[in-house]
């Protein structure tokens, strides 16, 4: 037990360090000199360089590795060429937005995604197991650019009943978190059905269906119980497609997250902010997956061993 | 043929050894597998569409037209000259669906294929080598998985640029660790098969056991990992195109398409719906398929 998370966190511990040195070696090769980027058209060549040195860019990509990693253990990602404002703080002014949409994502993965993957099983081979499963196809199937886009035509140009862009309270919340949700709530249904299939066909089941108990104490208490912790597991690693489609479903909702973040600063070639947003996901998903796998050791004792 | 021999005698794993379960019609297929053929014959309509769109239209998809700007499409005003209407530039959209389409395709075709072949390269080094070099690929594999994928793709695409090299690799380096990690696991427990022994007793060598018996094991998953990824490609791609970060204008993209129909959406919606509706199907098309094939090549998986 303790072997297993040792290495866990060991190898979490690595994947970090490489995610650092992927983000920082992939932006510093990056071409289009920020400094010029930032000063005005023609500025004198000993400006540019004054600002290079500045901004710390005239030294070697090594040394600017250990400095940059030296001042990430400190929370100082840099400041942000663009905004002229530290790199952590313009990222997480943002970062509000992004869990907004995310948590109401959440919210529509499970209270959705999770009883459709329900009836389905349990209606097996029945028209309401056909229909949840298109809607599942259907839900994969669509990309999210165009759901949303299709979703503001419907409900905000032609219907006018919801607001189709910015951030002031939880009816700018709907459209967005929708078209975000698609996707991940298509594929827990999914995931939830044929799970749900498994244990349905269990001797124990079979068991409890003769000892006569009720369909829905057997289905829930029986057949959910150990459906659902894998279930719940992918559930919670879906925050790295959620935080995917954020840099899509942001972009066409303006809604002012990370993901419009980073497409912005990738465009205004702001590094630092692109290297904020990249690094924080990445720390996001290593840890969020980490905890899932520690807890599905103490959930399930079989993985312990394994 | 001896490792099909070998696979016979020595009961070698059932799953993708033969990959058409013996005995089985077409007809049979068709019957008790509708997705699948219903997914073949979408992707294959649309590939067909795009491969053949100098036949299906006259009109050029970059040419701008300024006399006819936003025309509707057939049934809703238009005429046949322009079936699906004229873009904001006066571009015939049926055109620039069906180029477009070629373009988006093909790079998803060819990030799939990319993929495959260094994933499989180096899952079989990653499993074959152990020690180290096992442990490096794998890490590796997780610092990629680490990444939300499109955050990932448009740093990188900012970094080298928007060509079509660039976006098959990019889309490639996102898709590689799934084959890598199925390759990895099946040569691992393939190799300890007692068929595989009684081969290497006999004589033969790492990449003759590679070739004949672990990659023929392997077949199955790998075809259904790339079918459904060819659907999470076309994603991508049009994805980044519409992000502004793929392929750029005038060359038509589904993405970017639908970008530019964007700011239509209260007076011309087709600019951006049709397009997106050309993915969709696509997508579909390639879901159905993929399923169908796992079905087919997984019976333990059937119906669920």
């Amino acid at each position: 037990m303790s072997q297993y998370v040792a290495r866990r966190l060991w190898h979490a511990a690595l994947t970090l360090v490489g995610v650092s040195i992927l983000v920082f070696v992939v932006l510093r090769v990056m071409p289009g000199d920020p400094a010029k980027m930032l000063l005005p058209e023609g500025a004198p060549q000993s400006a540019v360089e004054e600002l290079d040195r500045q901004l710390g860019l005239h030294r070697p990509l090594a040394a600017q590795y250990l400095i940059f990693l030296h001042s990430v253990f400190r929370g100082d990602f840099g400041q942000s060429f663009q905004y002229r404002a530290p790199a952590a703080r313009v990222v997480l002014d943002r970062v509000s937005a992004t869990i907004d949409l995310t948590i109401a994502a959440m919210l529509l993965i499970i209270g959705v995604g999770v009883p459709i993957g329900l009836m389905a099983a349990v209606r097996h081979r029945t028209p309401y197991d056909y229909a949840g499963m298109v809607v599942a196809v259907l839900g994969q199937s669509l990309p999210n650019f165009w759901l949303g886009i299709m979703l503001i035509l419907l409900f905000g140009v032609t219907m006018r009943w919801l607001p189709t862009s910015g951030f002031e309270g939880w009816r700018y919340l709907v459209l967005p978190s929708l078209t975000l949700a698609a996707y991940p709530t298509a594929f827990i249904a999914r995931l939830t059905r044929s799970g749900m299939l498994e244990v349905l066909d269990q001797d124990f089941i079979r068991t409890a269906r003769s000892k006569g108990l009720p369909g829905t104490t057997t289905v829930l208490r029986h057949a959910l119980k150990n459906a659902i912790i894998p279930v719940l597991t992918v559930i919670g690693l879906q925050i790295g497609t959620l935080l995917s489609g954020a840099v899509i479903t942001e972009s066409v909702f303006a809604w002012p997250g990370i993901g419009k973040l980073i497409v912005d600063a990738i465009f205004s070639r702001d590094f630092p902010v692109v290297q904020t947003v990249l690094i924080l996901s990445a720390a996001t998903f290593v840890l969020v997956n980490l905890l899932a796998d520690l807890l599905y050791t103490l959930v399930d004792p079989r993985i312990r061993y394994g | 043929m001896a490792g099909r021999k070998a696979s016979t005698s020595a009961r070698a794993p059932d799953r993708g050894s033969r990959l058409l379960p013996a005995g089985r019609g077409l007809r049979r297929i068709v019957r008790q597998n509708p997705l699948l053929v219903v997914g073949a014959l979408v992707l294959l309509s649309v590939a067909l569409a795009c491969a053949l769109a100098p036949a299906l239209t006259p009109l050029d998809p970059i040419k701008t037209g300024f006399s006819g700007r936003l025309r509707a499409p057939l049934g809703l005003g238009g005429t046949w000259a322009h079936i699906m209407g004229t873009d904001n530039l006066g571009r015939d959209i049926w055109a620039r669906v069906l180029y477009g389409g070629r373009i988006s395709l093909a790079l998803a075709a060819g990030a799939v294929l990319l993929a495959a072949g260094t994933g499989i390269v180096l899952g079989l080094f990653s499993g074959y080598a152990g020690g180290r070099i096992d442990d490096l690929i794998m890490r590796l594999a997780d610092i990629q998985l680490a990444f939300p994928v499109i955050m990932l793709a448009i740093a990188i695409i900012a970094v080298v640029g928007t060509s079509e090299f660039a976006i098959i690799g990019v889309l490639a380096l996102s898709g590689w660790v799934l084959y890598a990690r199925t390759v990895r696991a099946n040569l691992l427990s393939i190799r300890s098969l007692e068929y595989v022994e009684a081969a290497r007793a006999l004589g033969a060598g790492g990449l003759r056991i590679i070739f004949r018996h672990v990659l023929p094991n392997t077949t199955a998953p790998l075809l259904v990992i790339g079918t459904s990824q060819f659907a999470t490609m076309v994603l991508l791609e049009t994805g980044l195109s519409f992000l502004g970060l793929g392929i750029q204008a005038p060359r038509p993209s589904w993405g970017n398409m639908m970008a530019e129909g964007r700011d239509y959406l209260s007076n011309a919606w087709w600019l951006a719906t049709i397009p997106g509706a050309a993915i969709s199907l696509v997508v579909l098309g390639a879901n159905l398929f993929g399923d169908g094939l796992r079905d087919l090549l997984d019976p333990r998986l059937r119906h669920r």
